[in-house]
C-alpha cells in the first residue's frame, strides 16, 4: 500500500518534470541549444544507469559500455536510415541488438573476476568498434550519416523506462541475487544462488539500454563514427557511476545531471575538463571510495515514502 | 622473403610490447594492480626523449638514460601520491584511481603543450642490412639490442640483487617479507621505478622507430602490452617478454595478410582467447581461490 502510494508520487513527479520542460520548449523558453543538452543529459542519465546496473548492484567491473552504446547506436541507425523504419521501433532494435551483444560478450567474459574482466569487456568494446570501422555498409571510419529525430520526449522516456526497468530489477529477486554476487560470490555462490546466470543478465539489461541510449545518441548528432564510442567514452560513462557512488542509482543519476551541465559549460575547455575529472576521479577514490552517495540512494536520505530503495 | 621481413618488423614492435608489458607485469606481480597509468609513462619517456634530442643535441643513448632516469621518478611519485594508500582498498577503487592517473597526465600532457604530434627527429642514417634477401634496418638492429641488454639487466637485478630478492618475497606474500625485514614499501616503490624506466626506455625506442609521438600515443601500445602480459602469464618476467614477441609477431602477420585495418583487433581477440582458455597465461601459475 505504502509501496504504491510512492509509487504514485514518483510518476506524478515524472510527469510533472516532463510537462514544465516540454512545456518550456513549446513555449520557446529553452532553445535549441539547451534542448540538445537535455537530451545529451537523458542519454549520460541512461548510460550511467544501465552500467550501475554492472557495476553497482553486481559489482563487475566492466569498462567497455561504449561497446553496447555504439551497437544500438549503429543498429537503430541503420533501421531507420536504410530500412526507414519510424524511430521508436529503431530504438527496439537497436536495445535488442546491444542486449545479444550483451550476452554475447557475458557468457564468456562474466567468468573472469575484476581486473581480467575489466580488461575483457575493454578488449570487446574496442573489437566491437573495430568492426564496425571495417565494415563498408556502415560508412566504416568516416562515419554514417543519420537524420536527427531524438527530441526531448523520446529522450525522457527513455530515462523514465530506464530507471523504472533497472529499479525494479534491482528491488526484485533477481535484483538481491545480483547484490549478493556484489557483497561476496563465493557466500552467494555457497547460498545456491546460480551467479553466472545473475551476472549475465544483469550485464545484458545493463546492454540493452545502453542500446537504447545509443540509439537515440545516434539519432541527435547528424552522423556517428566509431572514434566516438572508444574507450575514452566508457570511462565517461564509468565517471558517472563511480561519482554518485558504486550501488546508488540516484547517485548516477545525479553524477550524470551534474556532469552534463558541467561538460556542456567547458566545452570550450576539453583539456581543463578532463584534468578535473580525472582529479576528482582520484580523490574521490583516495577520500571516498564508495562515491558520493556510496550504496545509498536518494529516497532514502530524504525519507520520501516507505525506506528502502527508489521507485522512480 | 617477404615472410622474414615481417618477422623482423614483428620482433622489432614485439621488443617495445616486452619492454612496457615487464612494467605491467611487475607492478601486477608486486600490488595486484594494473597501472594503467603505465602506457602514459611510456609516452612521457617518449616525449623526454624527443626534448633531449631535438632541443637539448643529446645522443640516442644519453637522451635513453635520461628518459629512463626521469620515468623512474615520474613512476615512483606516481606510486607514492596515489597509489600507496589504496593498498587495501578495493580492487575497483584501485583501477579506477590509475585509470584517473591515466587520464590525468594525458590531459596535463594536451594542456601544456596541445594535441599534435611531434615528429622525432632522425639522428642514424638509414642503412640497412641484407639479410636472406630481407631487409633489416640498423634501427630494428638497434632497438633489438638494446631491448635484449635491458632485459638480462632485469633478470640480473631481479636474481641476483638484494633489491630483486626483495621484490619476489614481497610479490610471493608481503606480509611475511615485513616479518622477515624488509622494507615493503621501499620495494614496491624500486618496483615501480624499474617498470617506469623499462616504460620510458620503450618510448624513446618508439619515438625513433615509428617516428611519430602524440600524447595520446600510450594509450594503445598500453593496453597491448597489457594483453601481452596476460599472453605470457601476468607476473611473470620471462612470460611478458615472451607475451610481447609473440604479440608483435602476431601483429605483423595480420598487417602482412592485407588486414592491417584489422589489426588493433589482433591483440584484444588474443587476449579474450587466453582468459577464457588459459587465464593464468602461458608462463603462469594456477593460483587457487580461497575463501
Amino acid at each position: 500500500m505504502k509501496k504504491s502510494k510512492a509509487f504514485l508520487g514518483y510518476s506524478i513527479l515524472a510527469l510533472v518534470i516532463y510537462a514544465v520542460v516540454q512545456g518550456m520548449i513549446m513555449g520557446g523558453m529553452i532553445d535549441s541549444y539547451y534542448q540538445n543538452i537535455l537530451v545529451t543529459m537523458c542519454i549520460n542519465i541512461m548510460l550511467a544507469v544501465s552500467l550501475h546496473i554492472v557495476i553497482g548492484v553486481t559489482g563487475q567491473f566492466s569498462i567497455g559500455h561504449a561497446g553496447f552504446m555504439a551497437v544500438g547506436a549503429y543498429f537503430s541507425a541503420i533501421a531507420t536510415m536504410e530500412f526507414g523504419l519510424p524511430f521508436s521501433i529503431a530504438i527496439v532494435i537497436g536495445a535488442i541488438a546491444a542486449g545479444l551483444a550483451g550476452l554475447l560478450v557475458g557468457i564468456p567474459t562474466l567468468r573472469l573476476k575484476g581486473d581480467y574482466l575489466a580488461i575483457a569487456t575493454l578488449g570487446f568494446a574496442e573489437i566491437i568498434r573495430i568492426v564496425f570501422v571495417n565494415v563498408d555498409y556502415v560508412g566504416g571510419a568516416a562515419g554514417m550519416a543519420v537524420n536527427q529525430m531524438s527530441n526531448w520526449t523520446y529522450a525522457y522516456l527513455g530515462v523514465i523506462v530506464t530507471i523504472l526497468v533497472i529499479s525494479n530489477f534491482t528491488n526484485s529477486r533477481h535484483g538481491r541475487g545480483c547484490i549478493s554476487v556484489r557483497e561476496d560470490e563465493i557466500a552467494a555462490d555457497a547460498m545456491g544462488i546460480n551467479t553466472t546466470y545473475y551476472k549475465v543478465v544483469a550485464f545484458t539489461i545493463g546492454a540493452i539500454f545502453a542500446g537504447v541510449a545509443g540509439s537515440i545518441f545516434a539519432h541527435n548528432f547528424f552522423i556517428i563514427q566509431p572514434t566516438t564510442f572508444n574507450f575514452l567514452k566508457s570511462f565517461d560513462i564509468l565517471i558517472l557511476v563511480v561519482l554518485g557512488g558504486l550501488g546508488s542509482l540516484s547517485g548516477s543519476v545525479i553524477a550524470a545531471v551534474f556532469i552534463t551541465f558541467i561538460s556542456a559549460y567547458l566545452a570550450n575547455f576539453t583539456e581543463t575538463r578532463m584534468i578535473i575529472y580525472s582529479l576528482v576521479l582520484i580523490l574521490v577514490m583516495l577520500y571516498r571510495p564508495t562515491g558520493l552517495m556510496g550504496t545509498k540512494e536518494i529516497t532514502q536520505m530524504l525519507k520520501f515514502g516507505k525506506k528502502g530503495g527508489s521507485n522512480v | 622473403m617477404e615472410w622474414l621481413q615481417q618477422l623482423v618488423n614483428g620482433i622489432s614492435l614485439g621488443s617495445i610490447y616486452a619492454l612496457i608489458a615487464l612494467g605491467y607485469t611487475m607492478v601486477y606481480g608486486i600490488i595486484k594492480l594494473i597501472n594503467f597509468a603505465h602506457g602514459d609513462v611510456f609516452m612521457l619517456g617518449a616525449f623526454i626523449g624527443f626534448f633531449a634530442i631535438a632541443r637539448w643535441d643529446m645522443g640516442f643513448f644519453p637522451a635513453l638514460l635520461l628518459a629512463m632516469l626521469l620515468c623512474a621518478i615520474i613512476g615512483v611519485i606516481i606510486e607514492r601520491v596515489a597509489y600507496k594508500r589504496l593498498r587495501n582498498a578495493t580492487r575497483i577503487a584501485a583501477l579506477i584511481t590509475a585509470i584517473g592517473v591515466s587520464l590525468l597526465i594525458e590531459y596535463t600532457v594536451i594542456f601544456f603543450r596541445g594535441a599534435t604530434p611531434e615528429a622525432y627527429p632522425q639522428i642514424m642514417a638509414e642503412t640497412s642490412i641484407n639479410f636472406l634477401g630481407a631487409n633489416i634496418s640498423t634501427k630494428s638492429l638497434l632497438i633489438l639490442m638494446v631491448t635484449i641488454v635491458l632485459m638480462l639487466l632485469l633478470q640480473f637485478i631481479v636474481h641476483k640483487t638484494k633489491i630483486g630478492k626483495a621484490m619476489r618475497a614481497v610479490s610471493h606474500d608481503a606480509d611475511a617479507a615485513r616479518l622477515m625485514g624488509i622494507n615493503v614499501d621501499n620495494t614496491i616503490s624500486a618496483t615501480f621505478a624499474i617498470g617506469s624506466a623499462l616504460a620510458g626506455a620503450a618510448g624513446v625506442i618508439f619515438g625513433f622507430y615509428y617516428t611519430r609521438i602524440d600524447p595520446l600515443m600510450g594509450i594503445l601500445p598500453g593496453l597491448k602490452a597489457f594483453v601481452a602480459a596476460v599472453l605470457g602469464g601476468i607476473g611473470s618476467i620471462p612470460g611478458a617478454m615472451v607475451g610481447g614477441l609473440v604479440l608483435g609477431v602476431v601483429e605483423s602477420i595480420v598487417n602482412a595478410v592485407g588486414y592491417s585495418l584489422w589489426r588493433d583487433a589482433a591483440a584484444f581477440v588474443i587476449l579474450i582467447f587466453i582468459l577464457i582458455v588459459k587465464p593464468s597465461g602461458i608462463f603462469g601459475k594456477n593460483v587457487r581461490e580461497k575463501v
